[in-house]
């Protein structure tokens, strides 16, 4: 029971809580670039839930595999750094010759993804907090969702205030990011929770 | 320390033994003809022919799934172009066509209430159908503008001004408009009828100075056949001679002509200018 709630914590505090976005500021370049149509968001947003749960894995694999028994945890993020371009790059070329239309729909986004710190940050906190295989799995899978629904959200109000008669100075980029600190700050207020 | 060099060298080689083998045993086949048609196409990925920019519009043409006239915006010579590439034959024919705007409502057209809401014309169609007493015209607040993917379209005195020289009759506004009063008509067409208003004659004027009030004089009119007034007067453009006789008898000055892109019977004039005119937009002066 106890491990129960544990892993539904971790899905939980991936999604709100510890939002890659909002909370940890991760991944903010396509947050503001990718944001626009909510049509792109979605697309943007599920290409990274898939590759954070691939990429989370593989460099956990890699780190209590290979890294740990060799003592060289220190090398950590330069060794993700490399498995997860490398991979995004596998993701591309597998998905365009036997998934074409899942390729389709998220094969734009794919190279936008190589340098996501959000993905990187993932596999990195997940070796910080100690979870296990599961948790890794959980924590990511949590995280995505997290990023894909923010993501979502925010490309939604950013279509209704194109609509809006905002002063000249705040058009554009600046109200952007003047919405996406009160999200933030709606978001903190998931904090004390778990 | 040797270690970490053997490991890590180990890592890159595997890794981009993966990828290089990865790279070669799932290579995807693409026939050189795809990418000679999406190049063929503008490249404005407009969105105009339905498909998510010019390279899912290139794929269909390829795939035999649309016409090779798909493209609004290249037209006959991209057509062309890709029917030399696929060897398929080129069947359409077709003038340069651009956008024009059925209404020169704007002050003419009286208001029945102040919009203060968002600056779309979908939200103010919503509220009350619109400020306009008339149902049919412009609200003039720029969604066509807004929708244009090749700033063709200006704001000018509370109506959509087109210029010429950048429309690519790509069509875009014409869906945009919740008051269907974008039309696509053929490049060298001068006289225009500048009103949707399919009201009775006194029931049009009372709401708009410049509506069409279907006194018939133009079809009286007109030589060559070419004007009928059913709900509104319609210009045929293939039988159409830009003669003018309409215009002149118009008691409503709702059949305007244009040359060189302007109003010659005015209610407003502008310059037009090519170019991308981004200082002329924000010029507050």
């Amino acid at each position: 029971m106890n491990d129960l709630s544990f892993y539904f914590g971790l899905i939980f505090s991936g999604l709100v809580i510890k939002n890659v976005l909002l909370a940890q500021f991760l991944g903010l370049c396509p947050f503001i670039g990718v944001s626009k149509k909510t049509s792109s968001a979605v697309g943007m947003g599920l290409a990274v839930t898939f590759v954070l749960v691939v990429a989370s894995m593989i460099s956990y694999a890699f780190y209590y595999l290979v890294q740990v028994p060799f003592n060289i945890e220190f090398l950590r993020t330069i060794s993700f750094v490399i498995i997860i371009a490398s991979i995004v790059q596998l993701i591309e070329v597998i998905t365009k010759k036997y998934m074409t239309t899942l390729y389709e729909s998220l094969g734009v986004y794919l190279p936008l993804i190589t340098t996501n710190c959000a993905v990187l940050g993932i596999a990195l906190l997940n070796i910080n907090y100690g979870y296990d295989f599961l948790g890794t799995l959980l924590y990511s899978l949590g995280s995505g969702l997290g990023f894909l629904l923010v993501i979502v959200l925010f490309s939604a109000i950013r279509e209704k205030l194109e609509l809006l008669d905002i002063p000249k100075a705040f058009q554009g980029l600046p109200i952007a990011l003047v919405t996406a600190a009160f999200m933030s700050l709606a978001f903190i207020g998931f904090g004390g929770i778990l | 320390m040797i270690e970490i060099l053997v490991i890590f060298l180990i890592l890159g080689v595997l890794l981009g033994l993966l990828l290089a083998i990865a790279s070669v045993k799932l290579h995807v086949k693409t026939d050189p003809k795809l990418f000679n048609v999406i190049n063929a196409l503008p490249g404005a990925n407009c969105g105009a022919c339905g498909y998510p920019g010019c390279a899912g519009c290139g794929r269909a043409i390829f795939e035999g799934k649309a016409p090779i006239n798909s493209c609004p915006v290249g037209g006959k010579a991209t057509a062309t172009a890709i029917s030399e590439i696929l060897g398929v034959e080129s069947d359409i024919d077709s003038l340069p066509k651009v956008a024009r705007v059925k209404c020169n409502g704007a002050a003419n057209a009286k208001a029945i209430y102040e919009y203060t809401g968002a600056k779309s014309c979908l939200l103010a169609k919503n509220s009350f159908s619109g400020m306009k007493a008339c149902d049919f015209g412009c609200f003039g607040l720029g969604t066509c503008a807004i929708s244009c993917p090749f700033d063709a379209i200006k704001m000018v005195n509370g109506l959509p001004k087109v210029n010429a020289k950048k429309c690519t009759a790509c069509g875009v506004c014409v869906k945009a408009c919740p008051q269907f009063i974008m039309e696509l008509i053929p490049q060298n067409q001068q006289v225009l009828v500048n009103c949707n208003n399919t009201d009775k004659g006194k029931n049009a004027l009372s709401t708009c100075s410049v509506a069409c009030i279907k006194c018939k004089k133009c079809e009286k009119a007109c030589n060559y056949d070419a004007i009928h007034v059913g709900k509104i007067a319609i210009i045929d453009y293939d039988k159409c001679t830009n003669c003018g006789a309409c215009v002149e008898v118009c008691p409503t000055h709702a059949i305007l002509r244009y040359e060189n892109n302007k109003f010659v019977s005015v209610v407003y004039e502008v310059e037009e200018q090519a170019g991308c005119s981004g200082c002329s937009t924000n010029c507050e002066r």
